[in-house]
């Protein structure tokens, strides 16, 4: 199949940046949509032009470092998906495909399609994480974990940390992310102690780094490749909610 | 890469914090929400009472009076908690259009319904709406004939009959049912919020919550819309036979005079 690509093209974080068009030819249904872009660089390599640069890494879906934006949606027209185990027999013969970065103002664009998301790094410096003594690794049925509250912490805990719902979200926001983190945290005997600390230095974070408010539009769960559900948003207010009313009582 | 600089868990949040904080804005947001709402229930089940008569509505309408400076704290708290709701509304859209600089070339909208788009539009609309609704009905300076309409003994207004007056002009019931209308898609979509921002959703009654929310957003719409269309199509009418006298005292006279025709709905 034969495809157009509008491309956004940004030299460096100072470039104004603009769409620029390419055309994929003689592109298999079977390849990824990576693959695709693979080829159409290795084309434009040879032609002299710079390559179109965009983040990648496992290519499996689990890493996180896909962000492409494709025909306006995170990660593409398929649902549950990121960008590399996108396939192109997702798309027609003719059909035209806009490429963009995600869009946030706590996501600057760094060059063409790569997007600088250590935002998400320093709030999970912030609050994500647990401290533990060093030593022995304890075993692992010593903590008893009901099964429902491990199945919540593991379908919070299944984020990447893509940055899609904050791509995604009309206002920038990157609360499905935090809400996952915190939800995670929050479900299991190990994160009880930081709880209420947690909820707030990672909220007091997000919102040093710009990101936006949440209006519920829920457009953060639609794109999110691992299904995370904006009620990580909910538990999230609720913790945040609770750790205000603990410190000031 | 930038240095912005990273909290730490040991930080001790106050209250102010809190206020200043993205959640913080949503649960004043929430808190504001739901007392509007308490009033546009209370106020559409005090408008539905026109379908009992005129005496009935008129005596509802007199009651509220009766509350005296009580009424007055009333109608103050109210638009106090309007304004905090206006207030962190444009506060928190002013923020998210920050927050998001650059548009998309190829805009896409997968899951957002249209009612939570356009939130600050509706929420703009029904703000013009309501010093326009305030105007006519309370302050009652935008038609004339409200103030030819005679009182009661006890020198209260027929808010009967300023109803009927007010929606027989096609274009003011018209008007009133797209405002009602953009209430219903703002409430709609403000429910489910409410319940989100406070933390109090969960996925097992996500569903109903945004089935109830748009149950009582379409039966807020249907019941303040009942009364313009009531009149329109002349299932509410002006008492038929209004004592011709009371044309003479106008509410601005000194002496009140009474209304001797009953209701007829």
């Amino acid at each position: 199949m034969n495809i157009t690509l509008h491309v956004w093209r940004q030299k460096d974080a100072n470039d104004p940046g603009a769409m620029e068009v390419y055309t994929a030819k003689d592109v298999s249904a079977d390849s990824s949509f990576l693959e695709m872009l693979d080829m159409v660089n290795e084309d434009l390599a040879q032609k002299g032009i710079d390559p179109i640069h965009f983040d990648h890494d496992c290519r499996e879906g689990i890493c996180g470092m896909c962000s492409l934006v494709i025909n306006g949606v995170p990660h593409g027209p398929q649902a549950a998906t990121t960008a590399c185990q996108l396939h192109m027999r997702s798309f027609k013969d003719g059909d035209a495909i806009y490429i963009e970065p995600f869009r946030a103002r706590a996501f600057p664009v760094l060059k063409d399609t790569i997007v600088d998301r250590t935002a998400f790094d320093r709030i999970m410096q912030a609050g994500g994480f647990i401290s533990v003594n060093t030593g022995g690794a304890p075993d692992a049925n010593a903590i008893p974990i009901p099964k429902t509250a491990a199945d919540k912490a593991m379908d919070a805990a299944a984020c990447i940390g893509c940055g899609a719902c904050v791509a995604a979200c009309k206002n920038g926001s990157a609360m499905l992310f935090v809400g996952a983190k915190v939800t995670q945290f929050a479900n299991l005997p190990q994160g009880q102690s930081e709880k209420a600390a947690r909820a707030k230095a990672m909220v007091a974070q997000m919102d040093l780094e710009g990101f936006g408010n949440c209006s519920n539009y829920s457009e953060c769960e639609a794109v999110c490749p691992k299904e995370i559900k904006v009620e990580v948003i909910a538990r999230m207010n609720r913790e945040f909610l609770g750790a205000t009313v603990k410190s000031s009582s | 890469m930038s240095s912005t600089p990273t909290t730490s868990p040991a930080q001790s949040p106050s209250s102010a914090t809190f206020i200043s904080a993205s959640i913080g804005k949503k649960v004043l947001m929430a808190f504001s929400g739901i007392v509007a709402l308490s009033f546009v229930v209370g106020h559409m089940l005090g408008n539905l009472q026109i379908f009992l008569g005129q005496e009935r509505l008129n005596a509802y309408g007199e009651s509220l009076q009766s509350l005296g400076a009580g009424l007055w704290v009333i109608r103050i708290s109210l638009l106090l908690f309007f304004a905090l709701h206006i207030w962190m509304g444009v506060k928190l859209k002013a923020e998210n259009l920050k927050a998001r600089p650059v548009r998309y070339k190829f805009n896409e909208t997968v899951k957002a319904s249209i009612s939570s788009r356009t939130m600050i539009w509706s929420g703009t609309t029904i703000l013009a709406f309501f010093v326009y609704h305030i105007l006519h009905f309370t302050a009652r300076t935008t038609d004339p004939r409200f103030l030819q309409l005679p009182l009661d003994m006890a020198g209260n207004y027929d808010i009967y009959s300023m109803i009927i007056l007010g929606f027989e002009n096609p274009v003011n019931a018209a008007v009133y049912i797209i405002a009602v209308g953009l209430l219903c898609t703002h409430i709609s979509h403000g429910i489910y919020s409410m319940f989100q921002s406070l933390g109090l959703t969960s996925p097992s009654c996500n569903k109903t919550l945004h089935r109830f929310a748009h149950a009582v957003a379409l039966i807020l719409f249907l019941g303040f819309s009942a009364v313009p269309v009531g009149v329109i199509t002349g299932a509410l009418k002006l008492p038929k036979n209004p004592p011709s006298n009371n044309h003479l005292q106008s509410a601005q006279s000194l002496e009140p005079i009474s209304i001797e025709s009953g209701g007829e709905s």
